[in-house]
């Protein structure tokens, strides 16, 4: 007779694997839909899982098969009412002929969609990103640990056994306990003992073990901290009057990327925000995102606040400082020329990397700001323009690349 | 012996189900498809399952176990995305061909939804693995479940040991060619050395009896003695229509690993060969036998008539036929098609009309349940089609076939459900379950074996037929397992070369 087995608490998520596989090997694809997915979405969602596409055609698996069109073919099909023999209809355009008899049903879709979980989404979203020059600068507080050496020990596990100390101890131990041994049978063949006492002996020296639990060993390794990279980042954004809102979401949603990036990537990393018109004022998070304020612009009290910030709290020794400005460069007089003098001169030397980014008006006309940073040589400081919401993501990944040797 | 039986009466009431009553049920079907219907089955091992897991099932083709590539998960994503999206709903069962027969029903069934895939799957389907010849020949029931254990583990192992990129690349590749993997037909099973040396021995004194000097002063024709060398120095010696295959076996650059893997994706693919060639016996099989099974039920007063109400809804669902012109049509329903030609050929033995006597001669007026049986152990879809598509059915259907010739600018209106028509319908109709028809005809022709090791494919056009472009891809594939360079000769139906692609490797 037939035997119900009762399946439902077995295992669930068989294809997990085969899951997590065809993400690895379409994550250029999928990054790519990823990008276009954020560049859709308002600033507080942007942390959320979502549905990402990637076309068909992308991932398809070939096989040898017939074309769409071209050649003879005949088709049956169902719920003839009109038509007689010899009717003529006009062949559908768009290439394909009518494929119905072959049972493609109804995924003739495009793409291919599907929902990647907040996690998943996250880690394509930030995965190759990093701070430059980032160096690791200072004890305590510290998570992180290294391996070393540190001798031998004689317990451990398989995968760290030292086969040539362990091979030592052992020559070792055999020579001690057969000494003696030898001795004796030296002896007695000198004496011209009887035949089978030397066959004894030497049946005594040749039962000593090769190898005993007593000669192995291991090599041994213990934790050590690490000097762990403490980073601070300061966020300037420019929210004067120049400023529209449209360029001022655009200048959110790349902090909001930044702040996501940095939170999810570095537990050590503190954030600054300044936001300034012609006078700037260090904010908080909530503040800086939110609140609005308008004025004209100054943009070298800004740099002016970084600095003094960063001279009185994160000590340069200690610190990775970190600068990002976003701004029209919309600046006057000889703010511009100033700014570019404090930035080479004093922010600089103390920062590991400086990122400006720019919202333009029109994309062929440098701002004044951006003709004065253009004459900055250093690679510690890089500039970027933006002036869509789908450019926002790609310059972020640019400015954030995970350099070639770390 | 039925417990139904001995109740009397109702099995149950209500949607809910529980184990008990599924043994109930199961044991009342049991009892009607083997003692009144006589389906001959294997024996039933019943699974109940969770939604995620028919997901699972989905993605491996119903297989419950299989080694792990990235096309499964792929396939996983497509049908969970549809099914949370509610455009697809879950098939109520998976049923797998193997001995036990293994189904899996889904637990947010109703009771009546279990009773009536128990009589779908275990009775229908099973009864179809047992008795039909391409099963029977092609797969061994009791084997399968043991072989995908064995391939999953072997798979795993490479993974671990050459790393997972490496395996993946001969998998994708494999998959490429699986559908020109198979064999069509049973390969005569290897000599033994003792039965090689009797036939050479016999050979030679047979050669030696028939030896008589005069042949010898026969003058020969050179071009027919070249040509016979040139046929005899070239391998394989017949053109080879199993890529797979002879990637396996002669493959020069392969590591035995690697062609345990060509094996593997080869044996999984010949496993799924007699499927995809009788999904319309297969289903409708299947179908007829729940619709049967069910109504003896009833009739026997084991079920009520909310239950009957319940089974039919879902079984209209399943067998409902759209017009070409409707919104989602899809071709022809296998369901349909399958279900509507049993019931006809049950039709046809019990009912005859004047117009089936025409037809049939041979059934019309039969036992109908010898008629099905013989039907179905006998036929695949082709020649199921072939041989009992009947006129009326088609008036129902209002068939037609539509011809797309090249050289005309407009599709033409081939035949419709007409008297006129009939025959040629029904052939057109067989031919596009034609598995060789809808396949390109691909087959290795030659092995430079001491030359540059290149393989030579020919493909022959069918009809002028092009193939996909594609096409260059799969070349590449090969190319890949081959090691050297891969050329496909394409000619028409003639012969005649028309153009060759070639990948170097």
């Amino acid at each position: 007779m037939s035997i119900i087995i009762d399946r439902r608490l077995n295992d669930r998520n068989k294809n997990a694997v085969n899951r997590q596989r065809f993400l690895r090997r379409y994550k250029e694809q999928i990054r790519k839909s990823v990008t276009d997915v954020v560049a859709r979405r308002s600033i507080t969602d942007m942390e959320q899982s979502g549905v990402v596409n990637i076309p068909i055609k992308d991932i398809s698996e070939p096989s040898f098969h017939h074309g769409g069109s071209g050649g003879d073919r005949e088709y049956v099909n169902a719920g003839n009412r009109e038509f007689n023999t010899g009717d003529k209809i006009p062949r559908p355009t768009g290439g394909s002929g009518k494929g119905s008899g072959e049972g493609e049903g109804g995924d003739s879709e495009d793409n291919f969609s599907f929902a990647l979980s907040r996690e998943e989404f996250m880690s394509l979203f930030f995965d190759d990103l990093e701070l430059p020059h980032l160096v690791r600068n200072a004890l305590g507080e510290t998570r992180d640990f290294k391996w070393r050496r540190a001798g031998y020990t004689p317990s451990g596990v398989p995968a760290n056994l030292s086969v040539s100390r362990s091979l030592r101890n052992s020559m070792a131990r055999r020579i001690a306990i057969g000494a003696p041994l030898r001795r004796q049978l030296l002896e007695l063949e000198a004496a011209q003992a009887a035949e089978e006492e030397i066959e004894a002996m030497r049946a005594r020296i040749e039962r000593i073990p090769f190898v005993e639990e007593v000669d192995l060993r291991y090599r041994h390794r213990v934790k050590e901290p690490q000097p762990i990279s403490r980073a601070v980042m300061f966020c300037l954004m420019d929210v004067s009057a120049s400023m529209t809102e449209d360029k001022k979401d655009l200048a959110k949603r790349f902090f909001t990327l930044l702040y996501l990036f940095l939170s999810r990537k570095y537990e050590k990393v503190e954030l600054i925000f300044i936001r300034h018109t012609d006078d700037a004022q260090e904010v908080d998070e909530d503040t800086f995102f939110h609140d609005t304020k308008s004025g004209g612009t100054v943009v070298l009290s800004a740099l002016k606040l970084m600095q003094e910030i960063a001279v009185a709290r994160y000590p340069s020794d200690s610190w990775n400082i970190y600068g990002a400005q976003v701004s029209d460069g919309d600046a006057f007089g000889a703010d511009p020329e100033k700014s570019r003098a404090c930035l080479v001169e004093q922010l600089l030397p103390l920062s590991r990397y400086f990122a400006y980014i720019e919202v333009p008006d029109q994309a062929d006309r440098p701002s004044p700001l951006t003709h004065a940073y253009q004459r900055i040589d250093s690679d510690r400081f890089a500039m970027k323009s933006v002036m869509a919401r789908n450019e926002v993501y790609p310059v972020l990944r640019e400015l954030f690349k995970r350099e070639a040797t770390v | 012996m039925s417990i139904a039986k001995l109740d009397g009466g109702l099995i149950s009431t209500g949607a809910e189900w529980t184990f008990e009553l599924l043994e109930r049920y199961d044991h009342a079907i049991h009892d009607i498809a083997a003692n009144e219907f006589g389906l001959d089955t294997y024996p039933n091992q019943i699974e109940i399952i969770a939604s995620e897991q028919m997901l699972d099932a989905y993605a491996s083709a119903g297989l419950p176990i299989g080694y792990p590539h990235w096309s499964y998960g792929k396939e996983f994503i497509r049908n969970e995305q549809a099914y949370r999206k509610g455009a697809r709903g879950l098939a109520y069962e998976i049923v797998i061909n193997s001995d036990p027969c293994i189904s899996y029903l889904m637990e947010e069934n109703t009771m009546a939804m279990q009773a009536l895939v128990i009589a779908h799957a275990c009775y229908g389907h099973n009864s179809f693995f047992k008795g039909n010849y391409l099963f029977r020949q092609w797969t061994s029931a009791d084997a399968i479940i043991d072989y995908m254990v064995f391939a999953r583990k072997y798979v795993m192992h490479c993974e671990e040991t050459y790393g997972s990129e490496r395996v993946e690349e001969v998998l994708d590749s494999c998959h490429a060619l699986m559908s020109h993997g198979v064999d069509r037909y049973r390969h005569p099973t290897p000599l033994s050395v003792a039965e090689e040396r009797d036939r050479q021995r016999e050979r030679e004194e047979y050669a030696w009896r028939q030896y008589d000097e005069i042949w010898r002063t026969l003058p020969t024709r050179t071009g027919a003695a070249a040509s016979q060398k040139a046929a005899a120095g070239r391998f394989p010696a017949e053109p080879q229509e199993n890529l797979l295959y002879f990637i396996e076996k002669y493959a020069p650059k392969l590591e035995p690993w690697q062609r345990e893997l060509v094996r593997i994706v080869r044996k999984t693919a010949q496993y799924f060969y007699p499927q995809s060639q009788t999904k319309v016996m297969n289903e409708g099989w299947a179908t007829f036998w729940h619709y049967t099974l069910l109504q003896r039920m009833f009739d026997k007063s084991q079920v009520d008539s909310g239950f009957m109400i319940e089974a039919l809804a879902s079984h209209t669902n399943v067998t409902m036929q759209r017009g070409f012109d409707q919104r989602g049509y899809g071709g022809l329903n296998p369901y349909a098609l399958g279900f509507a030609m049993m019931c006809d050929i049950r039709r046809i033995c019990e009912a005859p009309t004047q117009e089936d006597r025409e037809w049939f001669p041979e059934i019309a007026g039969g036992d109908w349940q010898k008629v099905l049986d013989f039907a179905m152990r006998n036929y695949k879809d082709e020649s199921f089609i072939g041989q009992f598509l009947s006129p009326r059915l088609m008036r129902e259907f209002h068939l037609f076939a539509v011809a797309d010739h090249e050289d005309e600018d407009d599709l033409v209106v081939d035949s419709i459900h007409n008297e006129h028509g009939f025959r040629r319908l029904r052939r057109l109709l067989a031919t596009q379950y034609n598995r060789d028809q809808l396949l390109p005809d691909i087959q290795v022709t030659q092995y430079e074996r001491s030359g540059d090791r290149s393989l030579t494919l020919r493909h022959q056009r069918s009809r002028k037929r092009p193939l996909a472009e594609e096409a260059n891809e799969v070349l590449r594939h090969l190319a890949r397992l081959w090691g050297f360079t891969v050329r496909l000769e394409t000619s028409d139906e003639n012969g005649r070369l028309e153009s060759v692609c070639e990948v170097r490797s």
